[in-house]
């Protein structure tokens, strides 16, 4: 019986299974165009969403004073989100992702890389719903405070806002929402140090933080670089958070962290006025979005650079 | 006997060179510690304020231990001793507020976690009652219809990339993806918007229209995780299996993909996760209803996610029930988010190749 297998006409059997690999080849090789032709299709069909908002009677638009003054204010609420939240979140990463890679027990330290893992994963609306309801009015004390005590200085000039709902609320929820995907990655960067540089330096005498110091912070330094521009790309972009948490007052560009007048995200105000909006407005908010998708790419262009250079230069492989 | 003919051994005088620094006792840094948590808390009954709690605490610890360290120890080790409170101290700040989240969330929603939440839609409820049940209808058909479309494309480009691709294309598609992977899912609701606002009409809304948003968020995350478990696949397995004959599509069908399933399967099931909780694109995409639609292809559909988020901005009155509804709505996202976690874990884990 085990003849007849082998002993079948060659030539067609050849014939099938060659057909069979040119067209798994070109269904492989179609996903990949599939990927260049979709992402060339966000490009074109946003921008062409988007050009009757540049071309449209300025008074036409939402705000009745052309684009760049409806896109500005929003531009400019979404750097400062963002970048409050990577004031906070840059160090505080780089905290946990060494307290769990160095400090912690070899046991603990796993769990809680686990659980960090799993919290990345939990849906933005539930971050927002716990913002508007237990973060905001439990800072509000500490914004009295502030306005108080500190309003001589810009940040602080109040008045404080009384549901907490201020631009420095949304800037601290995003930096937590950043957190566990910054972490993970400063974790994984810090757990790559070479561990016969770890042991010199303790050989030598140097205490725990003198080692980090010396071999975990050089080796890992691109790392945390990379990894908080990718934080930066999620803070920019992210969206029901900051449409939840914060209150808003249109166009308006302050750097007054406590008030409840605060600029909107251009994310945020997508989500908000999208429902309700129609005709040249609709076109307003996408060309808004246009500007959002150009930003992030940049960020994470820039991102991937970093950590393609890495890769050429480290010498770790 | 012989012990006794060595002379008696000296006392340890002043003569031994002390080579262990002198270091604080454990004692002492542990009292400071409780001495800190005692400041925090006269500094909540003073100020009501939870971030002067944590200064408090933090200042009350660091200050003393620092400078008790600098004086007995010495300079390196109290800095060492400064950072290594700091690094615990950040740990703290962030674990707590993610704490109270999920604390949050249980309590808050267990309130609604009953039958009726799950077999009723919101056709006609005022204020009590109501339940999400189109919601999470909607919510399985959508993200059943963007994974799909995504699973297959995903994994076929991971397959392209590593097994098939050179040159300029397979670099450009590279580089997409990781593009791909930063877009804000906001913009790709209005990507899949705008692509059918061209198509059919700005005024269409439909649950495909969230899967067609959904897809371009989950595909990149599919084609990384293919990517990552193909490469990790040995050569030395694809190589015997053409040294035997065998041709190639058969290899990757039959050689590698078994052999990198169990990575694939996780990757498939965590990008499933990630993309189920999307509020931002379905609520520019697939819209709101409170009734049950079984069709994904016409007319609106209700996602749990944004379920939630209309319950709790537009509650109605009184607001209480709404926002009874949107606690258990998060809930029940958490629990399938951490749910599919779990279950991509013990796939992981479970169905790994052994290591040789």
């Amino acid at each position: 019986m085990s003849t007849a297998t082998t002993s079948g006409p060659p030539r067609l059997d050849e014939k099938i299974s060659h057909r069979a690999d040119t067209t798994f080849r070109t269904l492989a090789t179609a996903s990949g165009l599939f990927i260049l032709v979709t992402l060339a299709f966000v490009a074109i069909f946003l921008t062409a969403e988007s050009v009757p908002a540049f071309t449209a009677n300025p008074e036409d638009l939402p705000g009745g004073e052309g684009f760049l003054a409806y896109a500005g204010p929003l531009l400019f609420g979404t750097v400062w989100a963002a970048a409050l939240a990577m004031i906070v979140a840059v160090p505080l990463s780089i905290g946990i992702a060494l307290f769990i890679s160095h400090y912690a027990p070899r046991k603990l330290a796993e769990a809680l890389g686990y659980v960090i893992d799993l919290l990345a994963a939990i849906p933005s609306v539930v971050y927002g719903l716990w913002g508007i309801a237990v973060f905001a009015p439990a800072l509000t004390g500490f914004y009295q405070w502030l306005a108080e005590n500190l309003s001589f200085i810009p940040f602080f000039a109040g008045p404080a806002s009384a549901t907490g709902r201020t631009i420095l609320t949304a800037g601290l929820v995003l930096a937590i929402m950043i957190l566990p995907i910054m972490t993970a990655f400063n974790r994984s960067a810090f757990l790559q140090t070479p561990r016969l540089h770890e042991e010199a330096a303790l050989a030598l005498g140097a205490t725990r933080w003198e080692m980090i110091r010396m071999t975990v912070f050089p080796y890992a330094r691109s790392s945390i670089i990379a990894g908080s521009m990718l934080g930066l790309g999620r803070a920019l972009g992210e969206t029901m958070a900051v449409a939840m948490v914060l209150s808003t007052s249109g166009g308006l560009i302050t750097f007054n962290l406590i008030s409840s007048a605060n600029p909107s995200t251009i994310a945020a105000n997508i989500a908000l006025q999208f429902p309700e909006s129609s005709g040249v407005a609709v076109n307003t908010l996408v060309a808004t979005g246009l500007v959002l998708f150009i930003v992030t790419f940049g960020v994470n262009f820039i991102a991937r650079w970093i950590v393609s250079r890495r890769a050429e230069f480290s010498g770790a492989n | 006997m012989t012990l006794s003919t060595r002379p008696p051994a000296p006392a340890p005088a002043e003569r031994t060179i002390d080579i262990v620094q002198p270091s604080l006792p454990r004692s002492f840094t542990l009292g400071m510690l409780g001495v800190a948590v005692v400041l925090g808390v006269v500094a909540y009954l003073v100020l009501d304020n939870y971030v002067a709690v944590g200064a408090a605490i933090l200042l009350g610890y660091l200050v003393p231990v620092y400078l008790a360290s600098r004086l007995r120890e010495s300079k390196r080790k109290a800095t060492d001793r400064f950072w290594t409170a700091v690094m615990t101290a950040a740990f703290v700040i962030a674990v707590t507020p993610l704490i109270s989240l999920l604390v949050t969330v249980i309590t808050e929603g267990a309130a609604r976690f009953d039958v009726e939440f799950f077999t009723s839609d919101m056709r006609g409820v005022v204020g009590e009652g109501g339940g999400a049940l189109h919601a999470i209808i909607g919510t399985f058909m959508i993200t059943l219809l963007a994974a799909a479309i995504s699973i297959p494309v995903g994994i076929m480009t991971g397959i392209y990339l590593v097994e098939y691709g050179r040159g300029p294309l397979a670099r450009g598609v590279t580089f997409l993806v990781d593009v791909m992977t930063g877009i804000p899912s906001i913009v790709a609701g209005l990507f899949a918007f705008a692509l059918f606002a061209f198509i059919v009409g700005p005024q269409y809304r439909s649950g495909f229209l969230g899967s067609v948003a959904l897809t371009v968020l989950m595909i990149p995350t599919v084609v990384r995780a293919t990517e990552e478990m193909l490469k990790l696949v040995p050569n030395e397995l694809r190589e015997a299996s053409y040294a035997l004959g065998v041709q190639k599509w058969r290899t990757i069908t039959r050689v590698v993909i078994p052999t990198a399933l169990a990575g694939i399967v996780t990757g498939v099931v965590l990008a499933i996760a990630r993309v189920i909780g999307e509020t931002a694109p379905l609520l520019l995409t697939a819209g709101f209803t409170t009734t049950v639609n079984w069709n994904p292809f016409e007319g609106r559909m209700t996602a749990l996610p944004v379920f939630s988020y209309y319950q709790y901005v537009t509650p109605g009155f009184p607001p209480e029930p709404g926002f009874e509804r949107s606690w258990t709505a998060a809930l029940v996202l958490v629990i399938i988010v951490l749910g599919l976690n779990l279950f991509a874990r013990w796939v992981a884990v479970t169905f790994a190749p052994k290591k040789s």
